[in-house]
């Protein structure tokens, strides 16, 4: 299936540079090159602050490339393209709103009658286990129930490319380990593909099909692993078994030096 | 968190039993009505050794025609009510007042959102025009009073149009910090799930500047209420202010008391109005009270 598509996402020679505060400039990511076939799970890792988010912004249309091009769809990315989802690090629910009319703002902004979303709304927070909170306000749900509105707001427009930026990096690991097994739950019933950038090896491997591998600031693509481990997934047990293991030591070979290397630039730099 | 005390209720938890919960909670309430007796006691205490205090120095040693003495404004106030003042009843004059207030403060409310909004959601704007609002702001505009009076007449739309200068700057830098303060990530949010300009601009960044202008609408309506009455001291047929300045040229120091009274009562309503409002308004917003609470 793979060998056959053409891809849904596709950066080219991707830079992406910033002005520095007090002058100069920063170059987040120099020529990436990274493909997406439709229905994958990708993993971008790489040190903390290396430019992994800077990826998912320029395909998600918010910010566009100093130079290279992104396609989706074997579109140039200008604009945010049809059909993607993107899922924040830190909280984008709208406080003043239930959990009902935070999820149902995604068909809301798409036209549709706000009887009709709720209906969709409610759909997806049953499937994400929230549906007798959703007369609640996000401040009154735990930091796990609070990803899981997320979750659903990102899935409810349906999203044929979902974007993920350390989504669970600011949960506890139990209740992480419990929202990535939600994540390939719901992921698995939707043909949609995945970007999923994180710092947390095991997290990536547990997750995708593949693990890309960045390099230190300025970032750019160094290695990418196939990650072939069974699906359906268990993301607990899975991590104790030796093929898990293997992939594990192969990439953090590779990403260690990157690791150290971002590691020394930044005790130099502080 | 509070997603546990709805479940709490249901059993006894903690192996309280139902009568010695009752208990416990009958303990807090009384402990609660206590000290809301008491702060009223000390307050109504504090009011009436500070009337007294006056009372009886502006009888035995202060003269009580500069002065004054609550039971002299008492008196005028009786006057007021009952029989009138001698430029119409005291309801005619304190309408005339409230209208401009509330007319000046609606204006100039609406008008400082405007162009908070505007200008705090563009960056180029902001920067052209951030030294005329400086200016502007420095500039004492009580003293526009005057200059109105000039331009409009002795007339009620002088003095809305100085509530409206006062109202407006209060207003305005609170809906512009508000609107420049929305969160980027919600609004990136709002983008990738489809929404067009016009709905960020209107389902997110009004709601988010609501809760800074609401908090400005406080002040503002303390101006509104200063600028009518200080168009009027300037110079008009009707209203408080005028009453006051009357009894400032007749000597009624019972007057001038009597007509602050009468303000700061319309003024203390107002708020009142503006919090329920906003409670209305925010109460999605986490209770204050329920952080504060403290243990049985």
């Amino acid at each position: 299936m793979l060998q056959a598509t053409k891809p849904l996402i596709e950066l080219r020679d991707a830079t992406k540079r910033f002005p520095k505060n007090g002058g100069g400039i920063h170059t987040a990511i120099r020529n990436v090159n990274l493909s997406v076939a439709p229905g994958e799970f990708v993993a971008v890792v790489g040190p903390t602050g290396c430019g992994k988010s800077t990826t998912l912004s320029l395909i998600s249309g918010l910010a566009p490339a100093s130079e290279g091009q992104t396609f989706v769809r074997d579109q140039v990315v200008s604009g945010i393209p049809q059909g993607v989802g993107y899922m924040f690090q830190t909280d984008a629910t709208l406080p003043w709103q239930s959990v009902l009319d935070n999820v149902a703002s995604g068909p809301r902004y798409q036209g549709e009658s706000k009887d009709d979303a709720r209906e969709k709304a409610r759909g997806w927070l049953k499937r994400v286990g929230l549906e007798r909170f959703e007369s609640y306000y996000p401040h009154q749900l735990s930091g796990g129930m609070r990803k899981r509105v997320a979750l659903a707001q990102t899935l409810v427009n349906e999203p044929e490319i979902m974007l993920m930026d350390e989504p669970f990096s600011a949960l506890d690991v139990q209740t992480r380990q419990l929202m990535q097994a939600e994540l390939l739950r719901l992921w698995s019933g939707t043909n949609a593909a995945v970007v999923f950038v994180t710092h947390d090896l095991e997290e990536a491997i547990a997750l995708a099909d593949r693990v890309v591998v960045m390099t230190a600031s300025p970032a750019t693509i160094k290695a990418e692993f196939p990650v072939n481990l069974e699906r359906p997934r268990d993301v607990e047990e899975v991590r104790l078994t030796p093929e898990f293991l293997a992939i594990y030591r192969n990439v953090w070979n590779s990403l260690r030096e990157e690791v150290e290397q971002a590691r020394t630039a930044t005790s130099l730099a502080g | 968190m509070s997603l546990s005390t709805t479940s709490a209720t249901a059993s006894p938890v903690g192996g309280l039993s139902k009568a010695r919960e009752k208990e416990l909670l009958a303990g807090a309430r009384r402990s609660q009505r206590n000290t809301t007796a008491k702060i009223w006691g000390l307050r109504a205490l504090i009011v009436a050794l500070w009337l007294g205090s006056w009372q009886l120095t502006a009888t035995y040693i202060i003269d009580p025609f500069f002065y004054s003495r609550p039971s002299d404004i008492w008196l005028r106030l009786v006057q007021w009510f009952g029989t009138g003042t001698q430029f119409g009843t005291i309801w005619e004059n304190l309408g005339f007042t409230v209208l401009e207030a509330v007319l000046g403060f609606v204006i100039g409310t609406v008008a400082g959102i405007v162009l908070g909004v505007l200008l705090g959601r563009s960056r180029f704007l902001a920067e052209v025009f951030s030294p005329f609002i400086k200016a502007a702001n420095a500039v004492p505009r009580i003293v526009l009073a005057a200059l109105f009076i000039i331009w409009f007449g002795f007339g009620m739309s002088s003095k809305v149009a100085t509530v409206v200068v006062l109202v407006f700057f209060a207003v305005f830098f609170n809906a512009f910090t508000g609107a420049r303060e929305v969160d980027g990530n919600v609004v990136n949010n709002a983008r990738i799930l489809g929404a067009s300009k016009r709905r960020i601009l209107t389902s997110i960044v009004l709601p988010s500047a609501t809760t800074w202008i609401l908090s400005s609408l406080h002040t503002a309506f303390g101006f509104a209420l200063i600028g009518a009455i200080v168009g009027e001291y300037a110079g008009a047929k009707k209203g408080m202010g005028m009453l006051i300045a009357n009894a400032q040229g007749t000597f009624d120091s019972a007057g001038i008391y009597a007509g602050m009274i009468i303000v700061t009562v319309v003024a203390l309503l107002a708020e009142l109005l503006i919090t329920q409002a906003e409670n209305k308004l925010l109460k999605w917003r986490p209770s204050q009270a329920a952080t504060h609470t403290t243990g049985i």
